[in-house]
């Protein structure tokens, strides 16, 4: 499904979503939003809490259409579902009546893939994400690090061209994340697939990736967009002692505090 | 990858307890288990002793109260010369053909109307009032129509048993399928599922755990809608032999139908727990494990 290079895989093209609430006002997620994801670039997007970083993932997968504005995949407007992203959330959404070689087996049996095949292919991603021998485990029997390998196994067996990870490690302990990280961006390298990867952590974000987008506190739009030049392929644990990250975080820090404190003021006056 | 690395860091949840530890848990657990028992046998040997006493000494009147050993007698008589509608096992036969047919037929269209009108907003908009309403309705008094209707022999007692199951499973169905987790079913969609293989493979299962809770008392609801069925009209069944009882002036016999109805229900119940564990063996084993 790889297509022309030269063009974004992804553009949000002056992109605002609302959703209705309750109290009859329209909550304003986005606003404005203007975004091109290269092809075969790792984008990692931060922002406060509560800035749209996840609503920005869902109108690019099409879970959701704009309220205005488009969505443009490959240059062309996306409607419904985009056919060529693999998404991994943020809380667990893998099958709990599944064990791990069905969930794993889960996409290609739902696209008619005959059971055979499609079980072959599931148990090479499972040796694939370190967890042969848990093939007949069921979710609950697993570790959170682990369900989140089921996950990984689970997007990655489509060969996704576009993949979204909505904060897929913050619920992981430290090691487990540092573990994950260096696994995705090791598989990433191997996929070659344009990935956008959300997260409120800038640590994460720098050592993994091409570019940082940092949001405004909502409704969200883009503040600023950051090279990392740091070399590939990079350790994450070690990446983050050396001088040109620290010079990067510091840059991006100074624009995503700004946002922070607005979001967090915001919040004091709504508990007051 | 580095797999051997991640399986020493992460091992899974099911921790192996040491053998000697072990051994001592089970023998703690058998023991307190026997204690469970002998209490249990106890306090019905307690209760069915003063009552059979009670009768015998003429503190209460046995013409009205019956005695114990005077229900164990008439199931006996059952047993051995029948009743007065033929014999028991024909009666128990017919009570559960209709329980069971009820049973199924109210469970089936339970979790199709459930799963249909939690699915469409629309048809949950139009149909909710109606629903509503009728469930709102003592349904036993609609026994009277059923009879009216089909008669007095197995249908009305079906259509009794389907009327009162049907409500209980198509509730919790319907809650089954509005609680389903939403990213579960974007996740399922994102991974190719089609509208038709999101209800079998996403909503269906997720709602089960819900549906199957519904069983334990739907079953007991089926039973009831045949017993009240036969009560107000038949020629067979358990229900009848109560109204026989009744009419005349029959307290052992009454006590002894529920007696023989007891046993059934409880049977039945062991039947659906075992049903439901085969059905959701993905589920974690809950905290306690005391069963009654």
């Amino acid at each position: 499904m790889k297509s022309n290079h030269s063009s974004p895989a992804l553009e949000l093209y002056s992109v605002t979503k609302r959703f209705p609430t309750s109290n009859g006002q329209p909550y304003t997620a986005l606003h404005d939003l203007n975004l091109n994801v290269r092809t075969g670039e790792f984008l990692a997007i931060v922002g406060p809490t509560g800035s749209g970083k996840s609503t920005t993932l869902t109108l690019m997968a099409g879970l959701e259409p704009p309220s205005v504005g488009e969505v443009r995949v490959h240059s062309e407007p996306l409607r419904g579902l985009n056919p060529y992203v693999g998404y991994m959330f943020q809380n667990d959404a893998v099958f709990p009546w599944k064990n791990v070689l069905e969930n794993v087996a889960a996409g290609p049996l739902f696209r008619h893939v005959p059971r055979d095949q499609a079980h072959v292919s599931a148990r090479d991603w499972i040796q694939r994400v370190g967890l042969e021998g848990f093939e007949g485990y069921y979710p609950h029997q697993l570790s959170g690090g682990m369900r989140k390998r089921v996950a990984l196994a689970q997007t990655l067996i489509h060969q996704p061209e576009i993949l979204l990870m909505d904060e897929p490690f913050s619920a992981l302990d430290v090691q487990t994340r540092a573990l994950m990280e260096d696994e995705l961006l090791a598989m990433w390298t191997t996929l070659s697939a344009t990935t956008v990867f959300v997260t409120h952590d800038l640590e994460e974000a720098i050592a993994l990736a091409d570019r940082v987008c940092v949001l405004t506190a909502g409704p969200a739009t883009v503040k600023g967009i950051y090279e990392i030049d740091l070399p590939r392929p990079r350790h994450v644990a070690e990446v983050r002692f050396e001088p040109r990250f620290v010079e990067l975080y510091h840059e991006i820090w100074e624009d995503l505090r700004h946002e922070v404190m607005i979001s967090y003021e915001r919040t004091k006056q709504h508990t007051t | 990858m580095n797999a051997q690395n991640n399986t020493q860091l992460e091992t899974p949840r099911r921790l192996i307890p040491s053998s000697g530890e072990d051994a001592r848990r089970q023998v703690q657990a058998r023991r307190q288990r026997i204690v469970v028992n002998i209490l249990r046998v106890l306090v019905s040997v307690i209760f069915l002793s003063a009552w059979e006493f009670a009768s015998r000494a003429q503190w209460i009147d046995p013409f009205f109260f019956g005695q114990p050993s005077d229900v164990v007698i008439q199931i006996w008589t059952w047993i051995i010369r029948g009743t007065a509608q033929g014999p028991l096992w024909e009666q128990i036969a017919v009570t559960l053909e209709e329980t069971v047919l009820g049973f199924l037929i109210g469970v089936v269209f339970g979790i199709i109307l459930g799963i249909a009108l939690g699915r469409s907003q629309i048809l949950a908009d139009v149909f909710g009032p109606y629903i509503k309403a009728a469930n709102s309705i003592p349904r036993v008094v609609l026994g009277s129509i059923f009879i009216i209707w089909l008669g007095l022999g197995l249908p009305s007692k079906v259509a009794l048993a389907v009327v009162l199951v049907f409500f209980v499973v198509f509730f919790n169905a319907f809650q089954g399928v509005r609680e389903v987790d939403r990213n579960l079913i974007a996740n399922a969609r994102i991974l190719g599922a089609s509208p038709r293989q999101l209800s079998t493979d996403v909503i269906l299962p997720s709602a089960l755990t819900w549906i199957i809770a519904s069983l334990h008392t739907s079953f007991g609801f089926a039973l009831v809608g045949a017993i009240v069925g036969e009560y107000l009209g038949a020629v067979h069944g358990i229900g009848l032999m109560i109204a026989t009882a009744q009419g005349t002036f029959n307290p052992n016999g009454v006590f002894a139908a529920m007696v023989i109805l007891a046993v059934v229900a409880l049977l039945a119940e062991a039947l659906v727990t075992l049903i439901e564990n085969r059905l959701i063996k993905w589920r974690p084993q809950p905290v306690s494990d005391i069963s009654f």
